[in-house]
């Protein structure tokens, strides 16, 4: 018995390698989770994209849930999630509102005009501070909020077919569950 | 020297405007140089931006504390050397700040406000990093504890066989 003791010792290194390339392959390494889930969203007040003279407030968007996507004209992950958005913005059930992050106003309207807009409302933040209060750290990001201005969910990277399937409309099916 | 100049004594300043030229040319490259050098150094200074600091602590202060906190775009570096436009934009943020009069503590729970405990590259002792604190003590523990097993129980065995055969040493494996 005491011989196979090293053995036994092996066989357990080995399995926690094990471990820890699977659980490495199963999760983005560099996904930082929010602390901000289930906090109250920033209050910002933020322009429209279309007429600037015109500010968006967390405030004025109280009442109904919406999806914060932040993207940008330079980002080449929101691309490559542009098209999903095209073809299933509208299917989630939730007002998509863009978030044009760290972005030339011209660069972000010719986007849109060039691939489409999926967003019920743009807003606009130049400088990226509101993106730091929400914790943006790399487009695209996206953010579900409640009527109560709760962020209820958060996606770190593109909103693909499998994560609308699997993590956003689950998400969403929660909230209508709980509003009346 | 070419073999002219020497041969042609009444001329030795025919050569010089030669000579001159290149050493003219190599001035010019080396004032390139240095100017390219001068340009290397001032986009550098420009990507590690010049902030207005009150004073010289106020600077040295700032230093340590981006030191301490992780860029979260480039995730291997911190913001004092990140290069990435997120860390420019939380450097500003931090020092506006300090500018406010907030103190480091304030400044770090700021960040984790927003960005999590991932942000500072000392994790804070709490339930959910206990195993990350003591998980090595742990290890150690056991590895201990297997080492005194195994001598105690060798020292036993050895007792056990120097008793029955005093003259037997060395095979106690």
């Amino acid at each position: 018995m005491s011989r196979l003791l090293p053995f036994f010792g092996f066989l357990l290194l080995v399995l926690l390698f094990g471990f820890g390339i699977w659980w490495n392959t199963q999760h983005d390494q560099r996904e930082v989770p929010s602390p901000l889930i289930n906090k109250p969203a920033p209050a910002f007040v933020l322009p429209k994209l279309d007429d600037p003279a015109q500010t968006v407030s967390r405030d004025a968007l109280l009442g109904k849930p919406y999806l914060i996507n932040v993207f940008a004209s330079w980002c080449i992950a929101c691309g490559e999630e542009h098209p999903v958005l095209m073809t299933q913005g509208k299917s989630i059930g939730v007002p998509l509102v863009g978030y044009n992050y760290k972005d030339a106003t011209d660069d972000a309207k010719d986007w849109l005009s060039k691939h489409g807009n999926p967003y019920d409302m743009v807003i606009v933040d130049r400088e990226g501070r509101t993106a730091i209060d929400f914790g943006v750290y790399g487009a695209p990001e996206s953010f579900l909020v409640d009527g109560k201005g709760v962020i209820r969910y958060k996606r770190i990277g593109p909103l693909t077919p499998e994560v609308i399937e699997k993590e956003l409309k689950p998400a969403i099916a929660a909230l209508s569950k709980e509003a009346p | 020297m070419s073999p002219r100049s020497s041969s042609v004594g009444a001329h030795p300043v025919r050569d010089n405007p030669t000579k001159r030229q290149t050493w003219g040319r190599a001035q010019g490259a080396l004032l390139q140089v240095l100017c390219l050098l001068l340009f290397t150094s001032l986009a550098f200074a420009q990507a590690i931006d010049p902030l207005p600091f009150k004073d010289h602590a106020q600077e040295v202060r700032f230093q340590s504390l981006t030191r301490e906190l992780r860029c979260l775009v480039c995730q291997n570096e911190n913001l004092a050397d990140s290069n990435a436009d997120l860390a420019r934009d939380l450097r500003h943020e931090v020092f506006d700040l300090m500018q406010q009069g907030k103190s480091d503590d304030e400044i770090k729970q700021y960040l984790v406000d927003r960005y999590s405990d991932f942000v500072l590259y000392d994790p804070p002792m709490k339930a959910s990093t206990m195993l990350l604190w003591f998980g090595p003590f742990l290890i150690l523990l056991a590895g201990a504890a297997v080492v005194v097993v195994t001598v105690r129980r060798r020292g036993r065995a050895a007792a056990a066989v120097a008793n029955d055969k005093p003259t037997d040493e060395g095979d106690d494996w």
